[in-house]
């Protein structure tokens, strides 16, 4: 008996070409596999068989090109924000970014005395989620994911913006 | 070999006037040096068959602020074969931001694990090693401006274009460039 037969389903799903697209792509979010501190070991945990990220269709690419979401896990030292700002740049769009940890959201443990540290990767790159913690653990990294996947589910890639300044939201 | 063994062969091969003080009730015996003696006792240490310092454990470098106005340059020395160690100590007059860095000679030609440890205290605490062969910035960006471990550091306000610190308390993502 085949499944159709089971639930009487037709077969056809009616929907809107929005919802179709913000499914496709909050249900393949790629990250680019780069790490940066300590959070980035619990970014690997996440990754890996205990947490396995790949269930919720994410999984590391070696590209900028091929990612479209950016972790930011661990500190931001002003040597690496012109490489972090660089990489951002070469995403291709629609990309999104998840602060990961107290370090990326604000300076963390270094906000006074540490001369190195960018005060908040938000100073050189826009961020669409941040997950607190010192480092988070990979629960709530996951958090952050389910976070964004809201965000890009709420989103209207396809309609015009000028409907959308008229019903008063943003794309 | 003890300390005063050691010594006494130092003193047997070098002036008195290179030693500035020495002292053995510290937890690390140490020796006092003028800086322009260090690679001669240096060499002496690592060649000598009785004393063969093969291993140089760490360099400090310790700014003592403006106020004391030196620097200091602290030398751990292991004997391998022989388990004995010593510590030298370089003392230097610390400049001004007008001045030029104050110069200690370098021991890189020597213990090669000096190469880095000397081009760190270059980046943080801007000590110039006279004969090193590439004084460069080891750990932060070329462009950097001052060395953050001085006592008297000021951060710059801005690093390309990014405010470096966190002081607008209400809006911290500011980007003010």
């Amino acid at each position: 008996m085949t499944v159709r037969a089971k639930t009487g389903d037709g077969g056809i799903i009616l929907t809107t070409a929005e919802e179709v697209v913000n499914w496709a792509r909050l249900s393949s979010l790629w990250p680019m596999g780069f790490g940066l501190a300590c959070c980035a070991i619990e970014m690997m945990g996440a990754y890996a068989s205990h947490y396995d990220l790949e269930r919720f269709g994410i999984f590391p690419r070696p590209s900028p090109r091929q990612s479209d979401v950016m972790i930011v896990a661990g500190t931001v030292t002003f040597k690496m924000a012109d490489r972090v700002r660089r990489l951002y740049e070469q995403m291709a769009e629609p990309r999104y970014v998840i602060s990961m940890g107290s370090c990326s959201n604000c300076g963390g443990p270094y906000w006074d005395h540490g001369y190195h540290v960018v005060k908040g990767v938000d100073r050189i790159i826009p961020v669409d989620v941040y997950v607190p913690g010192c480092p988070p653990r990979p629960e709530a990294l996951i958090g952050g994911f389910l976070k964004l996947q809201e965000k890009i589910r709420k989103s209207n890639p396809l309609t015009p913006r000028l409907l959308l300044e008229v019903e008063g939201q943003t794309a | 070999m003890r300390f005063d063994e050691i010594v006494a062969i130092l003193k047997a091969q070098v002036s008195e006037d290179k030693f500035i003080n020495m002292n053995a009730e510290v937890l690390q015996p140490y020796v006092e040096i003028v800086a322009e003696a260090l690679p001669a006792i240096a060499r002496i240490l690592y060649e000598h068959p009785e004393l063969y310092f093969d291993y140089l454990a760490c360099i400090t470098g310790i700014d003592n602020g403006p106020e004391v106005g030196t620097m200091e340059v602290i030398y751990n020395l292991n004997s391998i074969p022989f388990s004995h160690q010593l510590t030298l100590r370089v003392t230097v007059q610390r400049n001004s931001t007008e001045e030029e860095l104050p110069v200690v000679p370098t021991v890189s030609h020597i213990w090669r694990t000096a190469d880095w440890h000397e081009r760190e205290i270059y980046d943080l605490l801007g000590i110039r090693f006279e004969g090193h062969p590439d004084m460069r910035r080891i750990l932060l960006p070329e462009d950097w401006v001052g060395h953050p471990l001085r006592k008297d550091y000021e951060v710059q306000e801005y690093y390309h274009g990014i405010r470096v610190k966190y002081e607008n308390r209400d809006d911290p993502g500011a980007i003010d460039a």
